[in-house]
């Protein structure tokens, strides 16, 4: 299934402030769209809009194959943001059977990518107990529970450590070769093969008001 | 899309009951009110038999608002909305799911607590099947429209006393419906009106509040 975003004339803005004004990209299926920009330049705010999360101010996204007519289908994607969506007081195993029963997964699935992600001694856990690296490896287990065709991904590697940067690229790279998207907020850029999408600031301080 | 909504309901009911929190803390809420009526009001058995419905009705609403201003509250904290929203179900049915586990965590308890309250009170026992009904119901509704009070209110701080403000001129209705039942239930007077009048506010809240909660939640989480 040839899967692509694409992004025609995208505005969107944060409050009242014009963040991204008139954007147009393509991605196809197998590539990965690096995002950069200094900070505070919309690059959450683009992926959160690509999830779905907040409609563009102007403009359309699409994602699907060639004849979705659908703008944005929630189970296309997986949103990984800077917020690791964990409940404090529950344990890393019910947060992870959650998370697969919720998103569709299997009990072989999830047993896969605890595996794959070296969760096994966290399990019986409380989730306050995870450092910032564990919890992110936690929730980068439902990109592997549930397979989806575009991953939404927000400095996925900065909590990480060395080894598990590369384990996360190899995770990346692994998704591209089945044909998958990426879309993933970078400020180092990733060990393999990208195409950067430069974000500047539209026009500072600018305000749209209506 | 089923599975994901028993997924989510039981680790809401879970998260509920793991704390402590909201079941046991509404409950002793319930019943330390309850206690403080024949303080304030003196044992005269007459007085509150005449109004242990009213009362039992009050006090029901008023425990209901307890583990409203957490419903959305810490979900939306922890970033746990990034995940539903790219479940398979609609934020409307998200919400209503969790304003469910609420009431069964909370509502249900309570509900199961009002006719033993009320005979305690001085209602006649042959009341106790009548008040369960209708405290069921009642409460059904109280979670729903709390549920709607709860989503408007998120993001802001202080967000309890404004989910209060906003939802009891809300829960009235069903407090006149319900108290008003159990009135003619004792004077002898037919009770099908008041039933039906209870009924139909807790359908209008289950058909109305999913909507408003989901738009409300929409716009908090943009």
């Amino acid at each position: 299934m040839p899967f692509a975003i694409r992004v025609e004339g995208l505005s969107l803005k944060k409050g009242y402030k014009l963040l991204i004004s008139e954007l147009n990209f393509e991605v196809g299926p197998g590539e990965c769209v690096a995002l950069t920009g200094a900070n505070g330049v919309g690059k959450t705010t683009l992926l959160r809009a690509l999830a779905g999360f907040a409609p563009p101010h102007s403009g359309s996204i699409r994602i699907g194959d060639d004849n979705s007519d659908d703008s944005i289908v929630a189970s296309n994607s997986h949103y990984l943001g800077h917020a690791e969506s964990l409940s404090p007081s529950r344990r890393v195993d019910q947060e992870l059977s959650f998370q697969c029963a919720y998103l569709g997964g299997t009990a072989q699935t999830l047993a896969e990518a605890v595996g794959k992600l070296r969760l096994n001694g966290l399990l019986d856990l409380e989730t306050r107990m995870l450092s910032a690296g564990q919890k992110r490896r936690l929730s980068l287990a439902r990109l592997l529970m549930v397979r989806r065709p575009v991953w939404l991904l927000d400095e996925p590697m900065s909590p990480l450590d060395a080894e598990h940067r590369a384990s996360l690229a190899g995770m990346m790279q692994t998704h591209l070769s089945e044909g998958g998207l990426i879309v993933c907020a970078v400020h180092d850029p990733l060990p393999f093969e990208t195409r950067e999408l430069r974000l500047v600031r539209a026009e500072i301080g600018e305000a749209v008001y209506g | 899309m089923i599975p994901a909504a028993l997924a989510l309901l039981k680790r809401d009911l879970s998260l509920a009951f793991a704390r402590g929190g909201g079941p046991v803390l509404a409950a002793g809420f319930y019943i330390t009110l309850m206690a403080m009526v024949p303080l304030s009001l003196g044992p005269d058995a007459q007085t509150l038999s005449r109004i242990a419905p009213g009362l039992t009705w009050l006090c029901l609403a008023l425990a209901s608002l307890l583990s409203l201003e957490r419903l959305f509250e810490r979900d939306y904290e922890d970033g746990v909305f990034d995940l539903l929203r790219t479940g398979p179900l609609a934020l409307e049915a998200v919400a209503l799911l969790k304003c469910l586990a609420q009431w069964l965590g909370t509502g249900l308890i309570l509900s199961l607590m009002t006719p033993v309250v009320m005979i305690i009170l001085g209602a006649p026992a042959d009341a106790a099947g009548l008040s369960l009904i209708a405290a069921l119901i009642g409460s059904l509704s109280f979670s729903l429209i709390g549920g709607v009070g709860a989503s408007l209110t998120l993001g802001s701080r202080k967000g309890g006393v404004l989910i209060a403000l906003l939802v009891l001129p809300f829960y009235v209705p069903p407090v006149i419906f319900g108290a008003g039942l159990m009135d003619a239930y004792v004077t002898g007077a037919p009770i099908a009106q008041a039933l039906g009048l209870l009924g139909a506010y807790g359908l209008f809240a289950l058909a109305l509040s999913p909507i408003a909660m989901g738009a409300a939640l929409r716009s908090a989480l943009n």
